[in-house]
C-alpha cells in the first residue's frame, strides 16, 4: 500500500482470508449473517458512530435550512457587514482581514472566513460535497473493483494477467501522488469520456480520480475470492446446470462477495474523504469557490494564527466523520469475521 | 499393560467446557482415565467427541478465558488442571509430550526442521549448541529420517508429511518424557506412510518405558498397538477396557457401531461397508440421559436415566460401560451375520 | 536464490516501464486539450507554447511523444517553463530533506506500530486494548496536514517547545538543531502509520496465535515470552515488512507531500505541492515517476527480504 501521507489505507486486515464467512459451529438455524447482524447489534460503540454517521450526513442535506436561518448562502460575502453579538456591534471582518470567531448565534454561529462567508453555513455545504464525494467515490471503487476482480477471477489465464499486471503498475504509484497527478492534469484540460463531457472545475473529476486510485485496495482480494471460490461445489453444480459465466458470476459470485464488499464499504469512504480533503488541500480536488471540507481546511491553515476556528471547526468536522465511519466499519468486520471463535476438535 | 507398573497420570472426572456465543460447548464430560509406564492407552471417539480435547487439557493447552475445567488430571503428583503456567511450561515437553494431527501445519515454517528441535532441549536443559545439535541428528535418525545431518538445516516445507510426522515424534522424545500423547498422528497421512508412522511408535513402545495416549477415531489403527482403549462419545468415556476386551465383547452399541466401520481381513469382505446412522449430538444441546441414545437403534425408556460408567460384564476387571441394556441382551443384539457391527436388519436409526 | 533476485530485478524493469508509460498517458493523453498548452504552465505566450509543441514533438507519433518525454526527463534537462528553473536540480536538492523525514518518521512508525499492535493483540479484549485501539482510530481518522498544522502552531509556535516548522542542515546548525526540526515532521507523519500498522498486526498476531506451529511451541515448554516473539512475532511480521516496504518506499519518493508542505521542509513533496499549486507540469510528471519508482525498487527490495524471512516464497 502505498500512499505516503495520506491515510488513505484500508485496513486490509484478514476477512479476506476466510471470506467472511463464520466457520465456527453455528447452532441449527443461524444463518452467518443473522450471527453477524447479532454480534453487530451487540456492539454499542460501532452502533453509536454509525448512528453519528447518518446524523452528520442528515445535517448536510439540511444545509439549505441553516443557510436560511442564517439568512446567507454559501458564496455569500459578508466582507463589510457588522453584526451585533452579546449587544456589541462588531465587524464580520477586520480592516486587518481578521474573521469573526464564532457567535454561536443565528448569523456566524461558527464564525466566518477571511472573505466574509458563513463557515457554518459553509461547512454544512462542504459536508455535503465531501460526503458526495466519499460516497460516490467509494461506489466507483467498488464497481470497478468487483468488475475487474471478478473478471479475472473467474477468467484466468490472461485476464487475469492483464488486470493483475495493471493493478501491479498501479499499485507502484503513491496514491496521493497519482490522484494529484491526475487531478492537475485533468484540471487542466477536463475529461472526456465518450459522449461524457467533464470540464476541469466539476467536482466529478476528484470523484473519478478518488474512485480509481482506490480500485487497487479491493480488486486484489476480490480476485482472491472469487478465485477460492470458483471452486467451489455449488458452483460447479450451476455450471453442471449449463448455467453461463454471466449467470454464475451475478447469481452464485456476488452474493458471496458480498460481506467482503460490505466490510470494506465504509472504510473506503472514510477514505475517500480523507483523499478528498488532501488534494483538495493541495488544490487539486474541488475548486474554489465551492466549499469542502478540504478547501476550508486549505484556505483556514494559512490564517491559523489570526482565526484558528478555520482550521478547527472544518478539521473536527471531518475526523469526526472519518472516526464515525472507521469504527462502524470496524464493527461490521468484527461482527462478519468473528475472532472470537473457539478451537474444539476438527 | 504392566499393572505393576508406575501409574504416570491419573485423571479423575475431568470436565471441559467452552463459552461461546451459541452457548456452553461441554467438551469433556466426567471422563476418568489411568495410564501407566510402558502402557499404551487408545482413546478412540469420531471427531467432537472429546478425545482432542482432553489430550490437549493434559498439556495445558485448551487453557483459555472462555475455558472452563474440574475434576483433576494427576501427573504424578502435579495436578496438570490446576497446574501454575509456569509449572505446566516445566513439564511440558520434560515429562508429558505430544504429537499432533497435522505434521504440515505443526512446524513453524519460517524456521529449519533441526532448530526448532534444538529450541525444545535448550528450553529445559542446558545444552551448548553443538552438543544438541548431534542429539536431535540422532533423534532424527531414530525416527527414520535419512541423511538426518544434512536435513537438519533443511525447512519444514521441504519435508514430505509424513516425514514431518517422523520430525514431531523425534521432537516429542528429544526430552524423554514419561508421557507421549499422539493426537491422531496419523489421520493427515496416506495409508502407507500411516503405517510406518505407527511401526515407529510401535517400536518406539518398546524400547522406551514412557505411557503413550494414542488418540484417535480409526479403531483400526490401535488394534495392534494398543493395551487398553477408551471410547468416547460426545465428551464422555461410553465403554473402557483392555484391547481384546474391546474388540471381542464390547459392551456399548456406540462401540459395536466404530467396530462395524473397519474393515477386517479376517473376515469376508461385506457388501456395504456399515456405518453409524444420524450425525453426532451438538455438545451445546446434548440429548438426556445416555449421549448416543438419538442414533442408537436399541434405545428404550431406560436410557433417558443417565448410565452410570461401570462394570458390567465379570470377567477381567476394569472393563465399564455406560449401557443399561444387560450383557446377555447385548450379545444376542450386536451378532449381523457373524459380524460385529450396528446395522441390524430393518432398523435405520 | 540467485536466481529468485534476477527474477524479481527483470520484474522491476517492467513494471518502471509500464509505469512510465502510465505516467506518459496520464499528462499527454488522458486530458483534453493541447499538450504543450498544458505542459507550458500559466501565463504562457503562443511563441512558447510552439516552441514547447516542436520540442516535445507532440505533433509526432505517440511512441516518440512517449520517447522524449523519458529522453528529458531521464536525462536531467527537463525544465520548468513556468519558474524557468532545471527539475532535476530542484528534485536533487530536496532528497536529503525527503530522506531525513521518511527514514526517521518510518523507523518510529515502525517500531511504535510494532510495539502497539502486540500489546493489543496480548491484551486482546481488556480495557486496556480498548483504549489503544480508540487511539490508533483517531490517529487513521486525521488529515495528517490539519494534524501537522495544529502540531506546528500550537507545539511550535505558540508554546516554543519546537521550531516553528522548516529544515536545518547537520553541517550548518548541528545535530542538535536538525533533530529538534525533524521532531514534529516524524511523529506527525508516523501517527497514522502507527495506527494502521498497530491495528494490522493486532490481527496479524490474533491469526497466528492460533495456528498449529504455535501450540507446538507451547507443547515443547518454551516460555511464554520465548512463543511470543520468536514463533507469533515472527511470523506476524512478515506481511507487515512488505507494508512498510511500499509505504517507506512512497515516502521516500517524496510522497509525504503534506507533511513536508506543513512543516515547509522544502523536499521533493514540497516542490511538487508548489508546482500543484501553479498547475507546472514538468516538476509534477518528474516526481511522480520518481516517487513510484522509489515504490517500484522498495517493491523488490522488500520481496527479497520476505523471501529471507519466509522460506517457502523461494520455492514458488
Amino acid at each position: 500500500m502505498s500512499i505516503a501521507d495520506s491515510s488513505v489505507q484500508p485496513d486490509l486486515s484478514p476477512v479476506l482470508s476466510d471470506g467472511g464467512q463464520a466457520e465456527a459451529a453455528p447452532a441449527p438455524g443461524v444463518s452467518a449473517w443473522q450471527l453477524a447482524r447479532r454480534r453487530l447489534k451487540r456492539n454499542k460503540p460501532a452502533l453509536l458512530f454509525g448512528a453519528l454517521f447518518f446524523l452528520l450526513v442528515a445535517l448536510a442535506l439540511a444545509a439549505p435550512l441553516w443557510a436560511q436561518i442564517a439568512d446567507t448562502t454559501p458564496a455569500k460575502n459578508h466582507l463589510s457587514d457588522t453584526i451585533v453579538v452579546n449587544g456589541k456591534s462588531e465587524q464580520v471582518v477586520t480592516f486587518d482581514g481578521v474573521p469573526i470567531a464564532p457567535t454561536f448565534q443565528k448569523k456566524f454561529f461558527l464564525g466566518a472566513d477571511s472573505n466574509g462567508r458563513d463557515v457554518a453555513v459553509r461547512l454544512l455545504y462542504g459536508a455535503r460535497n465531501s460526503l458526495f464525494i466519499g460516497i460516490t467515490a467509494a461506489i466507483i471503487t467498488v464497481l470497478l473493483a468487483v468488475m475487474l476482480g471478478t473478471l479475472a477471477g473467474y477468467f484466468r489465464g490472461w485476464t487475469d494477467a492483464i488486470i493483475s499486471r495493471s493493478l501491479d503498475v498501479m499499485w507502484a504509484f503513491p496514491v496521493l501522488l497519482l490522484g494529484v497527478a491526475l487531478g492537475v492534469s485533468l484540471a487542466l484540460g477536463g475529461l472526456q469520456i465518450g459522449p461524457l463531457q467533464i470540464s476541469g472545475g466539476s467536482k466529478w473529476i476528484p470523484t473519478l480520480i478518488i474512485g480509481f486510485v482506490g480500485v487497487v485496495y479491493l480488486a486484489r482480494p476480490i480476485r482472491g475470492q472469487v478465485l477460492s471460490l470458483r471452486e467451489k461445489e455449488f458452483v460447479e453444480a450451476a455450471r453442471a446446470q449449463g448455467a453461463g459465466p454471466i449467470r454464475i458470476m451475478f447469481g452464485e459470485l456476488l452474493p458471496n462477495l458480498a460481506s467482503t464488499i460490505l466490510v470494506f464499504f465504509p472504510l473506503l469512504v472514510a477514505n475517500s474523504i480523507l483523499l478528498e480533503a488532501a488534494l483538495s488541500f493541495l488544490g487539486a480536488g474541488v475548486q474554489p469557490p465551492e466549499p469542502s471540507w478540504g478547501t476550508m481546511l486549505s484556505d483556514g491553515v494559512e490564517l491559523l494564527s489570526t482565526a484558528p476556528h478555520l482550521t478547527i471547526v472544518p478539521g473536527l468536522m471531518l475526523v469526526l466523520t472519518v472516526l464515525a465511519l472507521n469504527v462502524f466499519g470496524d464493527g461490521v468486520r468484527d461482527a462478519l469475521d468473528p475472532r472470537a471463535k473457539v478451537r474444539l476438535e476438527h | 499393560m504392566a499393572p505393576n507398573s508406575e501409574l504416570l497420570l491419573d485423571v479423575q472426572d475431568l470436565n471441559v467446557s467452552f463459552a461461546t456465543e451459541e452457548g456452553i460447548v461441554h467438551a469433556v464430560d466426567e471422563v476418568s482415565l489411568a495410564l501407566h509406564a510402558g502402557e499404551v492407552l487408545a482413546v478412540v471417539g469420531e471427531s467432537g467427541s472429546g478425545k482432542s480435547v482432553t489430550a490437549m487439557t493434559l498439556m495445558g493447552l485448551t487453557r483459555s478465558p472462555n475455558a472452563r475445567f474440574a475434576g483433576s488430571a494427576k501427573l504424578r503428583d502435579l495436578d496438570l488442571v490446576t497446574a501454575s503456567d509456569d509449572q505446566l511450561r516445566k513439564v511440558r515437553a520434560e515429562e508429558i509430550a505430544m504429537i499432533f494431527q497435522d505434521p504440515m501445519t505443526s512446524l513453524n515454517p519460517v524456521h529449519r526442521v533441526g532448530r526448532q528441535i534444538v529450541e525444545q532441549i535448550q528450553a529445559h536443559r542446558d545444552v551448548p549448541d553443538g552438543e544438541a545439535r548431534d542429539q536431535v541428528v540422532a533423534l532424527l535418525e531414530r525416527v527414520g529420517i535419512p541423511r538426518a545431518r544434512e536435513r537438519f538445516d533443511s525447512y519444514p516445507h521441504e519435508f514430505s508429511g509424513g516425514m514431518r510426522q517422523r520430525v514431531m515424534i523425534a521432537m516429542a522424545l528429544s526430552c524423554d518424557p514419561a508421557v507421549l500423547i499422539a493426537d491422531e498422528p496419523t489421520t493427515a497421512l496416506d495409508v502407507t506412510i500411516q503405517a510406518q508412522i505407527l511401526e515407529v511408535l510401535k517400536e518406539l513402545r518398546t524400547r522406551t518405558n514412557a505411557g503413550i495416549i494414542l488418540v484417535t477415531h480409526d479403531l483400526g489403527v490401535v488394534a495392534d498397538i494398543a493395551d487398553r482403549i477408551a471410547v468416547m462419545y460426545a465428551g464422555r468415556i461410553v465403554e473402557q477396557g483392555s484391547t481384546d476386551e474391546i474388540f471381542y465383547n464390547p459392551q456399548h452399541p456406540y462401540t459395536w457401531g466404530l467396530l462395524g466401520s473397519i474393515t477386517r481381513v479376517d473376515r469376508p469382505r461385506p457388501t456395504r461397508l456399515p456405518s453409524i446412522p444420524g450425525m453426532p449430538p451438538s455438545l451445546i444441546t446434548r440429548p438426556q440421559g445416555c449421549h448416543f441414545r438419538p442414533r442408537c437403534p436399541h434405545a428404550h425408556d431406560a436410557c433417558l436415566a443417565k448410565p452410570e460408567l461401570i462394570a458390567r460384564v465379570g470377567g477381567e476387571s476394569g472393563h465399564t460401560d455406560r449401557c443399561v441394556v444387560t450383557p446377555e441382551r447385548k450379545a444376542a443384539l450386536r451378532e449381523t451375520d457373524g459380524q460385529i457391527g450396528l446395522v441390524a436388519g430393518g432398523v435405520t436409526g | 536464490m540467485g536466481r529468485f533476485v534476477a527474477r524479481r530485478v527483470v520484474g522491476m524493469l517492467l513494471v518502471m516501464f509500464a509505469v512510465s508509460v502510465l505516467t506518459f498517458l496520464i499528462f499527454n493523453v488522458i486530458p483534453n486539450g493541447d499538450p504543450a498548452d498544458r505542459m507550458a504552465g500559466k501565463n504562457s505566450t503562443p511563441v512558447q507554447i510552439d516552441a514547447i509543441e516542436k520540442e516535445w514533438g507532440f505533433d509526432k507519433s505517440l511512441p516518440v511523444q512517449y520517447a522524449t518525454t523519458m529522453e528529458k526527463v531521464f536525462t536531467g534537462d527537463l525544465v520548468s517553463y513556468y519558474t524557468q528553473t532545471n527539475v532535476a536540480e530542484q528534485i536533487r536538492r530536496g532528497i536529503p530533506r525527503t530522506f531525513a523525514l521518511a527514514i526517521g518518521a518510518a523507523l518510529l512508525w515502525f517500531a511504535m506500530g510494532t510495539a502497539l499492535g502486540l500489546y493489543t493483540a496480548i491484551r486482546a479484549g481488556r480495557w486496556s486494548d480498548t483504549l489503544v485501539t480508540v487511539l490508533a482510530l483517531i490517529g487513521v481518522s486525521m488529515p495528517v496536514f490539519w494534524l501537522g498544522a495544529l502540531a506546528s502552531y500550537y507545539l511550535g509556535f505558540k508554546a516554543g517547545l519546537f521550531p516553528n516548522g522548516g529544515y536545518a542542515e547537520i553541517g550548518e546548525e548541528g545535530l542538535w538543531e536538525w533533530v529538534k526540526h525533524m521532531i514534529l515532521p516524524w511523529t506527525v507523519l508516523a501517527t497514522l502509520f502507527i495506527g494502521v500498522y498497530s491495528r494490522v498486526l493486532r490481527s496479524n498476531v490474533l491469526d497466528t496465535i492460533n495456528d498449529d506451529y504455535v501450540r507446538t511451541a507451547r507443547a515443547k515448554g518454551l516460555s511464554e515470552r520465548r512463543v511470543m516473539i520468536h514463533h507469533v512475532l515472527r511470523n506476524s511480521l512478515i506481511p507487515i515488512v512488505t507494508l512498510w516496504g511500499l509505504d517507506f518506499g512512497a515516502v521516500l519518493g517524496g510522497g509525504a507531500i503534506l507533511t513536508e508542505t506543513v512543516f515547509d521542509l522544502d523536499g521533493v513533496g514540497q516542490y511538487f505541492a508548489e508546482s500543484i499549486g501553479t498547475l507546472d507540469v514538468p516538476p509534477v510528471l518528474a516526481v511522480t515517476l520518481f516517487g513510484a519508482f522509489f515504490i517500484v525498487i522498495l517493491n523488490t527490495v522488500v520481496d527479497i527480504v520476505y523471501a529471507a524471512l519466509d522460506p517457502r516464497i523461494r520455492l514458488s
